[in-house]
């Protein structure tokens, strides 16, 4: 008999899935801006720093500070006289790489906890959910300070806190859906053919959750960016990275805002929120994508 | 391997006896701060019975008569509360995790609803390759591909090969339930309990997956509890039929017998509807009234009293006593 190689034929599944999805996410206007938005931030933060000399960062005489955009300075400069412009390219670096990694923590505790609690229900569930209680009514920002605070100001710390701080909501969504999987009858097949506990949860739930887990991760992360701009802005992040939320944080300590200059102001902070916002919107649009019931008829 | 040589074989595979599987009952916080007593959903209330190897046996009645329950329990997909099911000398209910789990390659389980049983993101090839890869039972890949093959052809999707890497919202409902029985005889299984394998397809796929199920026991001895609440399709395909109601087997005989001279009152009013190409008047007919009462109060004396059309005054006090009436047939009725 010719069978085709098992091996070969898992890259054609993957493939053809991708096929499917995308024929669904590039319908939706929202899901396509959010998409552009992000890979435009995500070329700049992989490609920016080349670009920009490393010079640009460094003081510059006493005539170029707080200088407002001219053509060598094409967003003027800040106080010591470095170009802001430099600064946004290259703080994107930093301010997504850190948004990334709370992020992947976060998912990872909460997937984690969300699918175990619900799969094994009984006391460890009243335990794990009592648990995540305590992290969903806990003021996040008051904590955050205080655990980055006490760790000190350092990268890994930043994303750390993060993400130990916004797994709460994943877990409870995780959670709910297990409950409702674990009942479905293809777990009870999956039992019955002689499989484990673990092997159900890796197997059988996890992959009926990811699409959950797929549209949270982008909204966490939006949170997780925004949480590490807020943190460098009320000074708990490294004053040695240069990040969106350092650029802020310096700007406002600094004067920029009775000084007048906007264009120290303006550009992190518009960057922050045109990330965030494509977060949200490929949020958005993937809930639509993965969730048929919200899905148009007409789309 | 013709039909099974019944009565004459005796070659025995499984045993039950007094098999119970009993749930609290969800109760509101407030009325269980009322009444004292906690109330029990007696779902399955004392079975016996015993099933050959090669045989279908089908296990029929009213829904919520316990007969899905009774074979989720006996391979211990449902804890049962009380009994013994012995399976080949040993007793399955004391097995440990590790029996328990080699104990699954033998006795398998074909779901009623193949469009909810299998793994939506689960390709073909994973879906029948799972139990082979969870229970360690192929070292190399041409090994897992070659059997997983073999199963498919088996279970009667020609061309597996080529089905490897479909999904399964890419087949029909044919298509699904003959996957589900692959990934079930993928394992080699003595034992199958088949719960409604047909009555959610189509009527003009049913009598394919019939025969295959029937060509399996013929070629590999495979014996089936094939619960269903059809009794014209348990006259089909079954040696021996045992009727439930309430929990209990209220009769159990070989097919011909108890279609054609029932004994118990119920299995009389059940065989009387079994519907017939033909138009006849309902004159002849039985009809039950109500509906099977609630697992939580089941009626004292005889359980089918309060619908019998034959109740005495005895029926309501003595439960009658499930015994041999004649050879091989089985009841529990004062009057047979």
């Amino acid at each position: 008999m010719n069978l085709p190689a098992y091996n070969k034929s898992a890259l054609v599944v993957w493939k053809k899935n991708l096929k499917s999805f995308w024929l669904i996410y590039s319908q939706n206007i929202m899901g396509l801006l959010g998409l552009g938005i992000l890979t435009f931030f995500a070329l700049m933060a992989i490609f920016g720093p080349y670009l920009v000399s490393i010079t640009t960062l460094t003081i510059d005489g006493v005539t170029q500070v707080m200088h407002p955009p001219t053509s060598n300075y094409w967003l003027g400069t800040d106080d010591l006289g470095k170009d802001v412009f430099a600064g946004v390219i290259i703080g994107s670096r930093v301010s997504l790489l850190v948004g990334l990694a709370a992020t992947a923590i976060s998912m990872t505790i909460g997937t984690s906890i969300g699918i175990i609690s619900g799969f094994y229900g009984k006391f460890t569930d009243t335990l794990l959910m009592r648990f995540t209680d305590v992290f969903l009514v806990i003021p996040w920002l008051p904590l955050m300070l205080v655990m980055a605070a006490l760790l000190g100001p350092s990268l890994g710390n930043i994303i750390f806190v993060i993400g130990i701080t916004s797994w709460a909501g994943t877990a409870r969504i995780i959670r709910s859906q297990t409950l409702s999987i674990k009942e479905r009858p293809y777990v009870e097949r999956a039992r019955a053919i002689g499989s484990g506990d673990g092997h159900i949860m890796i197997y059988h739930i996890l992959p009926n959750v990811f699409p959950l887990i797929f549209a949270n991760t982008v909204l966490v992360a939006a949170i997780a960016i925004l949480s590490e701009t807020t943190l460098s802005f009320l000074g708990m992040g490294d004053p040695t990275q240069v990040t969106w939320g350092m650029m802020l944080h310096f700007a406002f300590s600094m004067g920029a805002v009775s000084f007048g200059a906007w264009w120290w102001l303006l550009p992190p902070g518009i960057c922050v929120v045109l990330v965030v916002l494509s977060f949200t919107f490929i949020g958005y649009a993937l809930d639509e994508v993965l969730n048929p019931k919200l899905r148009r008829r007409d789309q | 391997m013709g039909p099974v040589n019944y009565p004459g074989n005796n070659n025995e595979l499984i045993k039950i006896s007094g098999l119970e599987v009993h749930f609290a009952a969800r109760t509101g916080f407030i009325s269980s701060l009322i009444s004292k007593n906690s109330s029990l959903v007696r779902a399955v209330d004392g079975v016996d019975f015993n099933l050959r190897r090669g045989e279908i046996l089908c296990l029929a009645g009213e829904s919520g008569s316990g007969k899905t329950t009774t074979g989720k329990a006996i391979l211990r997909l449902v804890e049962p509360t009380g009994g013994e099911v012995i399976f080949d000398g040993e007793n399955v209910l004391q097995f440990n995790r590790s029996r328990l789990r080699k104990f699954r390659q033998d006795a398998q389980i074909i779901f009623q609803d193949p469009y909810e049983s299998l793994n939506p993101r689960q390709t073909v090839f994973s879906t029948v390759a799972e139990p082979l890869e969870v229970n360690h039972l192929c070292s190399s890949m041409e090994e897992k591909e070659e059997r997983v093959a073999e199963a498919l052809k088996d279970a009667g999707l020609s061309n597996p090969g080529e089905i490897f890497i479909r999904y399964p919202h890419e087949l029909s409902g044919g298509q699904r339930q003959r996957l589900a029985i692959a990934s079930a005889l993928v394992l080699k299984p003595d034992f199958i309990v088949a719960d409604e394998p047909v009555s959610m397809l189509d009527l003009s796929i049913r009598a394919g997956i019939l025969k295959l199920m029937v060509d399996l026991r013929d070629k590999k001895g495979i014996c089936y509890l094939f619960i269903t609440h059809d009794l014209s399709l348990a006259w089909l395909v079954s040696d021996r039929i045992a009727i439930m109601y309430l929990g209990k087997i209220v009769e159990l005989g070989t097919a011909d017998a108890v279609i054609k001279s029932p004994l118990h009152p119920y299995t009389r009013a059940l065989v009387s509807v079994i519907p017939v190409p033909k138009k006849i008047s309902l004159a002849g007919r039985t009809l039950l009234k109500g509906e099977t009462p609630d697992p939580v109060n089941i009626p004292p004396g005889c359980r089918f009293h309060p619908r019998c059309p034959e109740a005495a005054e005895r029926c309501r006090d003595e439960e009658p006593l499930y015994r041999e009436v004649s050879p091989n047939h089985f009841g529990a009725c004062h009057f047979i």
